[in-house]
């Protein structure tokens, strides 16, 4: 039976770093760029959904749309005053500008909501499951957070496939040159990319926080590297690539942290990493890099 | 004035304007007329100008953007605490300055080690992927300090792995880190390293094999086909980096009474590659005017109070923002060519 707990826990913090690791993945793959500040956006909206919950007194579904559009407006504004300047300046301008980005993020909230860590509030009271007599227990947000992460899965894959902007967005990270000549709006597909990432990274921070209810500052930083190498792990770019990544990355840290060592878990983690990009230098859905002469 | 002239004034230069300031500095510390806060902080700030200098190295001269530089600094400052611990304990060595030698040496010794275990599998990889494995290395380097254990018992040392049952005097407590480690980092010891790692940087950078690193970074394929083997030239580069990074680790530490394994974490690396973007990349006085600079600064910003990190960034984005403007940078180039009447593209170089 721990066995399978530790299955569902696994699959539920992967969970987590997939929707983390979408955003990082899409904002690669159409801007070519790290977008650091990923991680600091989550704790922005587990913010919100807290202030939400308990100082306004909201119902649970507004308080987590109220932050998907916070985080939606904040991460197009960091678009377009931070990185739409750098966008024909060297990958390391826009890097360190990001890690600004980040630095800001967290600074405000700091002094906004102070460096104790919060008691982030269950936004919605639902009984424990219990399976095989009881030897099985399932807690709600696990369950509430896999079944978000199939859902958003199916949405977005649908989005890219089927709609004129997920056209527009496959397009542009081929090649954006090419798709400006073919009279896409590269700065809008840009933006909407930033926005749909930001908003995902709203219900990241919701999913996180009522599984680690603990509230800070950082809170978005470690998941967010977290999920950055999940990103990486599944081919940096690729849409499924970041649900593998996150998937699996988040059941090798469960499954490390119970049976080989409780203090090493982040190392396990990140070991696996290496070896796989040793043997897949590009991530598991990664395309080859093709090297012209 | 030709290319090597200038290259050999600029290095020359360098070294004059460390110099006058450690004299100025000296001639300040002995009139007591510097203050208490800029006095602490002298031993750091020319542990992370070589950090940031060697970091340059890596990211700017070799070209491979490196995430976990802090992790090669965490490994020197711990075995250079570990060696004078060892001596002091062990050897009852009281003579301090060969004490911070060796320890030194050990700390660029160990740091080297890792780096070229490191270095070979990490330098098969290419651009934001060998950015994300250097990340993880660094990761995995706090993660591994943190769990082990270190003792003094005789003359022998013992280690402990995740296990805190050792006999003998502890010097490295796992998550705890070093404690009570005696200081015995001083300011000219510090001014010496900065001189001694611009020495072996800029030589490095103006010897042929400094120019084969700089022909792999520029056009792997190009510096192939002329006969330059890139594997060997990159984990030269980016093994010095991490001896250098390691001795600059151990001279911290040994500054500090109390140093924890999570002081080395990804921000600390991000930290030094600011430096670095800020310098300039590939400037290597550049990086050590910032690297003081930025260090100094957050001190500097004190009278913000709550503000100050907030407004450390804000300059942070306003800096990269302006300085890649093409507006500016065209009036800077327009402004720079009439004063030396030579082409701008000599001034970006």
């Amino acid at each position: 039976m721990a066995f399978l707990s530790n299955l569902v826990n696994g699959i539920s913090l992967g969970s987590i770093y997939a929707i983390i690791a979408l955003g990082y993945t899409m904002v690669y793959g159409i801007a070519k760029m790290l977008n650091f500040a990923h991680g600091d956006v989550i704790m922005v909206g587990a913010f919100i959904i807290f202030c939400g919950a308990q100082y306004w007194g909201l119902p649970p579904a507004v308080c987590i749309l109220l932050a998907m559009l916070v985080c939606t407006v904040l991460g197009m504004t960091i678009e377009k005053l931070a990185y739409k300047p750098l966008r024909k300046a060297a990958g390391l301008a826009v890097l360190i500008t990001a890690i600004g980005m980040s630095y800001l993020l967290q600074n405000t909230a700091l002094l906004i909501w102070g460096a104790n860590p919060k008691v982030f509030p269950g936004l919605f009271k639902l009984d424990t499951f219990r399976l095989f007599n009881g030897q099985l227990s399932i807690k709600p947000e696990t369950l509430i957070t896999i079944l978000a992460n199939i859902v958003i899965m199916v949405a977005l894959t649908l989005f890219i496939s089927r709609t004129k902007m997920g056209k527009a967005m496959r397009c542009v990270s081929e090649d954006r040159g090419a798709a400006e000549l073919m009279g896409i709006n590269v700065n809008r597909t840009i933006s909407v990319t930033f926005a749909i990432g930001s908003a995902l990274a709203a219900i990241a921070g919701w999913l996180l926080c009522s599984s680690y209810p603990q509230l800070m500052p950082t809170t978005g930083s470690m998941p967010g590297i977290k999920a950055f190498t999940a990103a990486v792990f599944g081919g940096i770019g690729s849409i499924p690539g970041a649900m593998l990544g996150g998937v699996l990355l988040g059941l090798i840290e469960i499954f490390g942290k119970a049976y080989i060592s409780t203090e090493l878990g982040d190392a396990i983690v990140f070991a696996v990493l290496i070896i796989v990009l040793l043997v897949r230098p590009t991530g598991l859905l990664g395309k080859p890099i093709r090297e012209k002469v | 004035m030709n290319a090597k002239k200038k290259k050999l004034i600029i290095s020359l230069s360098t070294y004059a304007v460390v110099i006058i300031c450690f004299v100025i500095l000296t001639v300040m510390i002995n009139n007591k007329s510097i203050s208490r806060t800029l006095k602490g902080m002298l031993i750091p700030i020319c542990s992370w100008i070589v950090m940031a200098v060697s970091l340059n190295l890596v990211v700017g001269i070799s070209g491979e953007l490196s995430l976990g530089h802090a992790g090669f600094m965490s490994i020197g400052a711990f075995s250079g605490i570990i060696v004078s611990g060892w001596l002091l304990n062990g050897f009852q060595m009281a003579d301090t300055t060969l004490r911070l030698v060796i320890a030194l040496i050990a700390g660029g010794i160990a740091a080297g080690i890792a780096g070229t275990l490191i270095g070979i599998p990490v330098l098969r990889l290419r651009g934001d992927y060998l950015a994300i494995v250097t990340l993880a290395f660094g990761e995995i380097i706090k993660n591994v300090m943190n769990c082990v254990y270190v003792s003094v018992e005789g003359t022998g040392l013992n280690w402990g792995f995740l296990d805190a049952n050792i006999p003998g005097k502890l010097l490295l407590n796992g998550p705890m880190g070093a404690v009570g480690v005696e200081k015995i980092s001083t300011f000219t010891a510090g001014f010496l390293l900065v001189m001694f790692a611009l020495f072996v940087v800029q030589n490095l950078i103006n010897s042929r094999s400094g120019r084969a690193i700089m022909a792999a970074r520029d056009n792997r394929i190009a510096a192939e086909a002329m006969g330059i083997n890139i594997t060997k030239y990159k984990m030269m580069a980016f093994v010095t980096g991490a001896v250098l990074a390691g001795m600059a680790g151990a001279l911290y530490g040994l500054s500090m009474a109390t140093l924890l394994p999570t002081k080395f974490s990804f921000n600390e690396s991000i930290n030094v590659l600011v430096f670095v973007v800020l310098g300039g990349i590939g400037n290597i006085p550049g990086s050590v005017i910032s690297a003081a600079a930025l260090t100094i600064l957050p001190e500097k910003l004190r009278f913000l109070q709550n503000y100050r990190m907030l407004a450390y960034a804000v300059l942070l984005i306003l800096v990269m923002l302006l300085s890649n403007n093409p507006l500016l940078k065209a009036m800077w180039r327009k402004l720079f060519s009439r004063k030396n009447g030579e082409s701008g593209e000599e001034m970006r170089a």
